[in-house]
């Protein structure tokens, strides 16, 4: 299980206590790409959040690659973000300062195991099998929606992750970018392998992943996997 | 390395707003401009004051008296006891260095040190019907040249002069212009003994200080002893020692061997002393005001900074960035601009040096132009970026502090 969850409830302590998800089982396997739907509020994010390390249950465990993840500091979580979940948004988040290819190479810095023509390397491989090699020099703000959205799904895959984590990917964007960027995460886990988990609203998303769950109210109400 | 990835973000985030950067910057460069323009003004005058301190009088007196009364012999002999002396009077001495001519010759003996016996006192001068008290001091002209800067304040005439002339006398100045004394007259000078003699003007000096240039007159100590009536008799020693820092520890020495009061320059100027370190907090304290307010600018920069770049950091740390690399980035930022401060503020501050030190203005009662004087040294310079840095450091901080504090849930729930 590259993702396993046990018992998960998150509960934001405000002056009234809000319940985001609640008893969360889930375990992923390698290779599957995995959709959470469900009603707005009903908690999807929350647990995307949660299976990034980005947020910590209140009660319950998560699990990523077989390590538990309880108790870790925030510098211990960071770390396991950075070599083993990749994060996309519905937003890109792309430093305006940087051009494409620096952007894609950021976490490969932080990370600091590959030399400097290495990275760029591996940048522009990752842009390539994006069809995005032309776009390297640009700087975010001249790109079209799409292309900023593969640029960010490129930096998600900067560090090879094990899973990749996607938070209303296609949100933004019109059919047509989103058929593209649907269609790059089936080929991610068709032909690369990859972990796929994606959150969203979309019927059409939905329906191209293997395995959906969707929730009501912060839990897991349907489970279904497809051939 | 990180920080080369921190330093590259850091410097596109602020390359990114240069107008306000560059104000911070100025911010920083005027604090550090101004410091430098004004502690080099202020050390420059403090040397130059000092200086003048040092040159115009001996570094050490040793006169002839005694610091304390001494001790009657009874305390002595029973330092415990329960002794009340009244109507005790302290014993009476000869007025006079003993032996000065020996102390002298032994003091000439050490390397660099140059002694002089002399003896001072109360005169009158009178001429055309005209008089003025004077303080007369009977000296030695090739040493006192050493000891002070009446021979370079010479208008007219020298010291030298006083040997080759009979009962020569020099004066100062505003005598000169009181009675109307000029070189060569022969003025008439009456001592307390009763002793009146017609003496002859050698030399004319003005220092620029009132009370000197109207009341003080060289003769020969021979010629003093003459006019006062104490023959072989010198009341002062007056030394000038290779480094005049080291006059109290050389003047205590003499003391403790010879017993007479022994005063330094130091000693003797301990008020004008204290105003420098008094004037020196002042300075310090208006530099570090414009500082803080430097500081403001860059702390200002830096949080609008952080405020704008909230979905960054939160991008960043799901990248997987620490709170720290978060922190570094945003202390990176306020430490160049305080780095871009302190190089522009150091040419500032010589700019203002430059154009300082071509003023010139009049001060009342002196005759030349002054300008400032001004301290030319590094120490300004390194004060000032040492100031501008830690400005920096204290100013990022709070912000990139608070970057790092950045929970990117908060953050890429509320954009979503």
């Amino acid at each position: 299980m590259v993702v396993e969850t046990r018992g998960v409830t998150r509960i934001l302590q405000e002056a009234v206590p809000v319940t985001l998800v609640r008893d969360i089982d889930l375990s992923v396997r390698k290779g599957e790409f995995v959709s959470i739907t469900g009603p707005s509020g009903s908690g999807k994010s929350s647990l995307l959040y949660l299976l990034g390390l980005l947020d910590v249950p209140t009660e319950g465990e998560v699990m990523i690659d077989g390590q538990p993840t309880n108790g870790l500091d925030a510098n211990a979580l960071a770390a396991i973000r950075l070599r083993k979940i990749g994060f996309v948004f519905q937003f890109h988040f792309l430093l305006p300062e940087f051009d494409v290819l620096q952007n894609i190479m950021l976490p490969m810095r932080r990370l600091g195991t590959l030399s400097e023509s290495e990275m760029r390397e591996r940048g522009m491989t990752l842009l390539a099998g994006l069809e995005m090699a032309d776009q390297t020099t640009k700087r975010p703000d001249q790109l079209s929606g799409g292309q900023r959205q593969r640029v960010a799904i490129a930096r998600a895959l900067a560090n090879d992750p094990l899973i990749l984590l996607a938070d209303e990917p296609t949100g933004n964007l019109d059919s047509k970018n989103s058929k593209i960027v649907r269609d790059i995460f089936a080929r991610l886990v068709s032909e690369q392998g990859r972990t796929v988990i994606a959150v969203t609203h979309e019927t059409d998303f939905a329906a191209a992943t293997q395995r959906n769950v969707h929730l009501v109210d912060g839990r897991i109400v349907k489970d279904e996997r497809r051939s | 390395m990180f920080w080369r990835v921190a330093l590259s973000i850091a410097i596109a985030q602020l390359a990114n707003r240069q107008r306000q950067t560059l104000v911070s910057v100025l911010g920083v460069a005027l604090g550090v401009g101004f410091f430098i323009a004004t502690s080099s003004i202020m050390s420059g005058s403090e040397k130059d004051f000092t200086q003048r301190l040092v040159n115009n009088a001996p570094h050490i007196t040793i006169k002839d008296e005694f610091r304390n009364p001494t001790t009657q012999p009874v305390f002595l002999a029973y330092p415990k006891g329960a002794i009340s002396l009244v109507r005790t009077k302290p014993r009476e001495y000869l007025r006079g260095i003993k032996n000065y001519g020996a102390k002298v010759e032994e003091l000439s003996q050490r390397s660099g040190v140059i002694a002089e016996a002399a003896l001072t006192g109360q005169i009158i001068v009178r001429y055309a019907n005209k008089d003025v008290s004077a303080s007369v001091a009977g000296i030695d002209p090739a040493k006192e040249k050493f000891l002070t800067q009446v021979e370079s304040d010479m208008r007219e005439g020298s010291l030298d002069r006083l040997k080759t002339t009979a009962d020569g006398i020099v004066i100062g100045s505003g005598m000169s212009q009181k009675l109307g004394l000029r070189m060569d007259d022969l003025a008439t000078v009456i001592a307390p003994s009763g002793l009146v003699k017609r003496m002859k003007v050698v030399g004319i000096f003005h220092v620029g200080n009132l009370l000197l240039d109207e009341g003080q007159v060289y003769v020969l100590l021979k010629n003093a002893q003459v006019l006062l009536d104490k023959a072989f008799i010198a009341n002062q020693i007056r030394i000038k020692i290779p480094n005049p820092d080291d006059a109290e520890t050389f003047a205590a020495g003499l003391e403790a061997r010879w017993g007479y009061r022994a005063e330094s320059w130091q000693e003797v100027n301990r008020d004008i002393l204290g105003l420098f370190v008094i004037r020196n907090a002042i300075t310090y304290s208006i530099v570090s005001a414009i500082m803080v307010v430097a500081a403001f600018g860059i702390f200002n920069i830096i949080s609008t900074v952080v405020m704008e770049k909230r979905r960054d950091i939160a991008i960043m740390m799901s990248m997987g960035f620490h709170a720290f690399d978060i922190q570094l980035i945003f202390l990176i930022q306020g430490v160049l601009v305080g780095i871009l401060g302190m190089l522009l503020g150091w040419g500032i501050g010589r700019g203002l040096l430059e154009a300082v030190s071509t003023l010139k203005f009049t001060v009342p009662g002196m005759s030349e132009r002054q300008g400032f004087v001004l301290d030319w040294s590094f120490r300004p310079y390194a004060i000032g970026g040492l100031f501008a840095l830690a400005a920096a450091v204290v100013a990022a901080w709070y912000p990139a502090h608070k970057a790092s504090e950045v929970r990117p849930v908060d953050i890429i729930r509320g954009a979503a």
